[in-house]
């Protein structure tokens, strides 16, 4: 079988390779290059949607070559209907952020374009890795890139959000990698096998005292990326800092690695921590979607003001996923493509607005869609989009996390909702103050509108808007069977706890004996 | 009951989408003023006729369905977009396609004199609200209704401010705070109860609540006639008379037809299709909810008594009479389920006359307040003819339409053996006459200081509001026509 998940990951690193040859003084050319790699990489992941198969849990396109025998580390890649659109997500978002970067950046173009190839590569390794070695290996790949972003091409105040992005995740990384080597000698220990097959550890029994400890690192590492309240902080920094392409990215892509690392690792290898784990999840995630909510209402800087709205659009995934139900992980699913397409969206739009006056601030605009309408009109659909109105996108997945949350617990629901409705607020007051109103300020009355190259990168993320909105089957029916088996592995975990509760006791003896 | 009978068709997913590419048509057309309300009538006719056509079948009986997207079963099973038209929403769309077409005809007149700013923005607003309007009557589920309510809430929006000053800016925030805030806080709550507790949200004759525990079923109620607030139920009633910044002919056809009753319709969509009167009645709450809606019926009647100006006196009846609809389906007995949804038909007729009068009034003698409109009834005959009809039937005079209602309100609370509604009934009649009867007084008897410098509005308007009146009065005459569609809803 042709290797298409190594060329989708190796096409970028290609492009990267190609671009070193290029003279640094022929920056158009650099950019075509990019953005026609980030085309090739899109073209061939296509095939990936069109030929997964429904109907299996199964990994799909699986790729798997001996790599470190003695380790039991392995060249394994695959697909499941989790990861299919985290990949998809990731080549698609990329084409629109090279076009859109097209004239943000005027120095070390070169250098730039080549740390989102790389990037690119390692995001899209990062989803379809099935080994922990290999996982790790991405994952740490695509934050170099990720932090040269921050640090070469951001804002003002660059060093020290750059700083302060690397200690987070580099804490978070360290504490994966840690609690990843405790599984594998743990697994050596009672198996006798070295491996670092991601699917073997699925159905790996664990005590629960070890899973309790080993989720939390775990945890801990995720919830930095997400940004699960209290580990938000970074992110606000972060993103003001960042070029909008650095910025898209982030919300766009590397958030949901964290949301992808629970239904990936946390969920499934930890059955049981999760299940005891959920309400304090829950909870951080409830306040994180309410205080998210609430920051966003106070910011001045509409940059910040999207920031803080990841943090409380990522909530609900978080929640939902928590839920442990058919339709809350789905819905957390839907909303982590939604989210990546509505808030990279909104940071191309401030994007837009940046280029323009050089300022983020709201007070500064007002009125623009007198000399804007049609980046009034684009900004709409997006906001709508943000704020779950029907007919958008982001309705769908917020119904099935509010149905899947509601199911597990009423509670949780309601105080959703009062995210719900602060989302809402925060979005359309912000765009009322952008948007409507006099003209006032003498800077903006000669603002030209969206040019053709800014409305083509945002028309496929409007029509996707409405295409998920309207009819999100084929993206439900993929991720179906792959939920019903993560579902179906949390059940079984509740159930064994109700029909003995003396089982893990037991589970712990067996681990003693072995010792 | 009937035998359900039903067709699949695409007549109401095509007369939705008519409006909708008008507003398409309209913003291409927006440099040719001509061209562009052309556009708007030939829509509003296509629209009206293609509701028409559907009448035989609703006549006959059959409930039309047209199934748009129904998501995947496995995770979301019984869910999905769909249309299905009944009795109850071909009435309302009727209603509301008929009056597009004189609305359009009125803001021909009332945009052009006033020479308002903008006016290609709001025919294309006015188009997508239409659409919404037309959308709630035709959904076939509480998923698609929702859509449809909130299409029409961010379609107004841009009506509501369409001045663009302070004032429409700050009644534009709360109309959006209003609508959107229930509608999110509770109205979609609500649906989400109603699918994790029924595991559907279609629309079926006598509910889907059968079987869910009196806690849980009482409490999505509340949360719907809560989340609902397009019904404009106190104390949910605030964004209309703030809307009323609006150029009149929105207030006109929006906040006395389309907007306000698709919030009503959705309350009786919800009584009669989702609870089931059956359920309704066991369950003892539909007498309470009777009560919040009297308290609506008074009290917005007594805030009414005291406003001057024109516009917002006829805000507050809108709420008060609104609350007619609710009152009359809550109370779960024949007669008042058909007065309920009369009133839909009746109040519209009514309603967009009065408004339609107050706009040719300030089109002609530029006055809002009723204090400055002495002797217009001389200078103004037919406008203020057409209003005394409008004013009649809101009061309840027969053979008006709002006699035709009031009276099928009254059968149906003494069926349910509810006397003191009855006095509430009899109260608000009271009071409406309190508050048309002094308008109709200034306009008629008291003696005009600037009679030379008073004349009509423009003929378009005239024929509009002249129309209008006179459909009041046939409603009124052939109101049995309307509730014999009925017949197979409850």
């Amino acid at each position: 079988m042709f290797p298409i998940l190594t060329t989708v990951i190796l096409i970028p690193l290609i492009g990267a390779a190609i671009l070193l040859l290029v003279p640094k003084k022929s920056e158009n050319l650099i950019r075509a290059i990019t953005l026609l790699t980030a085309i090739i990489d899109f073209a061939a992941s296509l095939p990936l949607f069109f030929d997964f198969e429904e109907g299996t849990a199964a990994m799909q396109f699986a790729e798997r070559v001996p790599w470190i025998p003695s380790w039991g580390a392995e060249y394994s890649l695959g697909l499941d209907g989790i990861s299919l659109f985290m990949v998809l997500l990731t080549t698609f978002t990329c084409v629109v952020v090279y076009l859109a970067t097209w004239t943000a950046v005027d120095k070390h173009v070169k250098e730039f374009n080549i740390a989102l190839l790389v990037l690119q590569t390692g995001m899209v390794g990062v989803f379809c890795a099935l080994d922990f070695v290999l996982f790790y290996v991405f994952w740490e790949l695509m934050l170099i890139p990720m932090y040269l972003l921050i640090g070469i091409w951001g804002g003002k105040n660059r060093i020290y959000a750059t700083v302060k992005f690397f200690i987070y995740t580099m804490g978070g990384s360290v504490l994966m990698l840690f609690a990843i080597l405790v599984l594998y000698f743990q697994y050596h220990s009672q198996t006798g096998v070295y491996t670092f097959d991601i699917l073997k550890y699925h159905s790996f029994a664990i005590s629960e005292t070890l899973q309790y400890s080993l989720f939390l690192c775990f945890f801990i590492a995720f919830a930095i990326k997400v940004p699960v309240w209290p580990f938000h902080t970074w992110l606000p920094d972060a993103h003001v800092e960042a070029p909008t392409a650095g910025s898209v990215i982030l919300a766009g892509i590397l958030l949901k690695m964290g949301t992808y690392g629970f239904l990936r690792f946390s969920l499934p290898i930890f059955p049981d921590a999760s299940l005891s784990a959920a309400w304090w999840v829950s909870w951080l995630a409830i306040i994180g979607i309410i205080v998210g909510a609430l920051m966003a209402l106070a910011q001045t800087d509409i940059k910040k003001l999207v920031a803080y709205s990841s943090v409380s659009h990522l909530g609900f995934v978080v929640l939902g996923t928590f839920a442990f139900t058919a339709r809350g992980i789905s819905g957390g699913i839907m909303q982590m493509i939604n989210h990546g397409i509505s808030t990279g969206a909104l940071f191309l739009l401030v994007g837009i607005l940046y280029e323009r006056r050089h300022t983020r601030l709201i007070a500064e605009y007002g009125g623009i869609s007198k000399v804007m309408p049609k980046f009034a009109f684009v900004f709409m659909i997006v906001a709508l989009s943000s704020i779950g109105l029907p007919l958008t996108n982001g309705f769908i997945g917020e119904v099935m996390i509010l149905v899947g949350v509601f199911e597990a617990n009423a509670l949780y629901a309601a105080l959703a909702v009062a995210g719900v409705l602060l989302g809402t607020a925060y979005m359309l007051w912000t765009y009322r103050r952008v948007i409507f109103g006099e003209l006032t300020n003498e800077k903006n009355k000669t603002l030209p509108d969206m040019n053709v190259r800014e409305v083509i990168y945002m028309t496929p993320l409007i029509v996707m808007i409405f295409l998920l909105g309207v009819y999100p089957n084929p993206v439900i029916r993929k991720m179906e069977a792959s939920v019903t088996n993560l579902v179906a592995t949390m059940d079984k975990a509740k159930e064994a706890r109700l029909a003995h509760p003396a089982a893990l006791a037991a589970n712990l003896d067996v681990d003693k004996k072995r010792d | 009951m009937m035998t359900l009978k039903t067709i699949v068709s695409i007549v109401p997913l095509l007369a939705i989408l008519t409006s909708l590419l008008a507003a398409f048509g309209i913003f291409a057309l927006r440099k040719s003023p001509n061209w562009r309300e052309g556009c708007s009538i030939l829509a509003a006719v296509v629209k009206f006729g293609l509701v028409m056509s559907l009448y035989p079948l609703i006549r006959d009986g059959y409930t039309v369905e047209c199934p748009i997207v129904t998501f995947p079963a496995g995770i979301l099973p019984n869910l999905g977009f769909a249309l299905r038209v009944d009795a109850l929403g071909f009435l309302f769309a009727a209603v509301a396609s008929f009056l597009w077409i004189l609305t359009t005809l009125y803001s021909i007149g009332y945009m052009r004199t006033l020479k308002e700013h903008a006016q290609a923005r709001y025919y294309v607003c006015f188009a997508l609200a239409l659409t919404g309007a037309l959308g709630v009557a035709f959904s076939g589920n509480l998923l698609t209704l929702f859509l449809f309510y909130e299409f029409i809430t961010v379609s107004t929006y841009l009506l509501v401010v369409h001045e663009e000053n302070e004032e429409a800016y700050a009644a534009g925030t709360k109309y959006l705070t209003y609508l959107m805030g229930t509608g999110k806080l509770f109205f979609l709550p609500a649906i989400i109860f109603t699918y994790a507790l029924t595991g559907t949200l279609d629309f079926k004759v006598g509910g889907v609540f059968a079987g869910v525990s009196p806690f849980w079923a009482g409490l999505t109620l509340i949360l719907f006639v809560a989340g609902v607030a397009k019904a404009g139920l106190m104390p949910f009633h605030n964004w209309l008379p703030s809307a009323m910044v609006a150029p009149t002919p929105v207030s006109a056809l929006l906040h006395a037809v389309a907007v306000v009753k698709a919030g009503v319709f959705t309350i009786v969509r919800i009584v009669l299709s989702i609870y089931g009167v059956g359920f309704l009645d066991n369950l003892g709450l539909g007498i309470c909810m009777a009560f919040v809606a009297s308290i609506t019926v008074v009290g917005a009647s007594i805030i009414a008594l005291r406003q001057d100006n024109l516009k917002m006196r006829l805000a507050y009846s809108t709420i008060s009479q609104l609350s007619y609809v609710i009152l009359g389906v809550m109370l779960l007995s024949p007669d008042g389920v058909k007065g309920s949804i009369l009133q839909i038909v009746a109040h519209a007729f009514g309603k967009i006359t009065l408004f339609f009068c107050a706009g040719a009034i300030y089109v002609g003698i530029h006055k809002k307040y009723i204090s400055e409109m002495a002797g217009i009834g001389k200078t103004m005959p037919w406008t203020m003819g057409a209003f005394t009809v409008g004013a009649f039937s809101m009061i309840g005079v027969p053979p008006l339409a709002g006699f035709a209602v009031k009276w099928r309100l009254l059968l149906g609370s003494m069926e349910a053996h509810q006397i003191l509604i009855v006095g509430v009934l009899l109260g608000s009649t009271l009071l409406n006459a309190a508050y048309f009867l002094p308008i109709l007084k200034t306009a008629y008897f008291d003696e005009s200081a600037d009679a030379a410098h008073q004349h009509e509005a423009p003929l378009i308007m005239r024929v509009a509001l002249v129309t209008t009146a006179v459909g009041t009065i046939l409603v009124g005459l052939y109101s049995d026509f309307f509730v014999s569609l009925l017949k197979g809803l409850a």
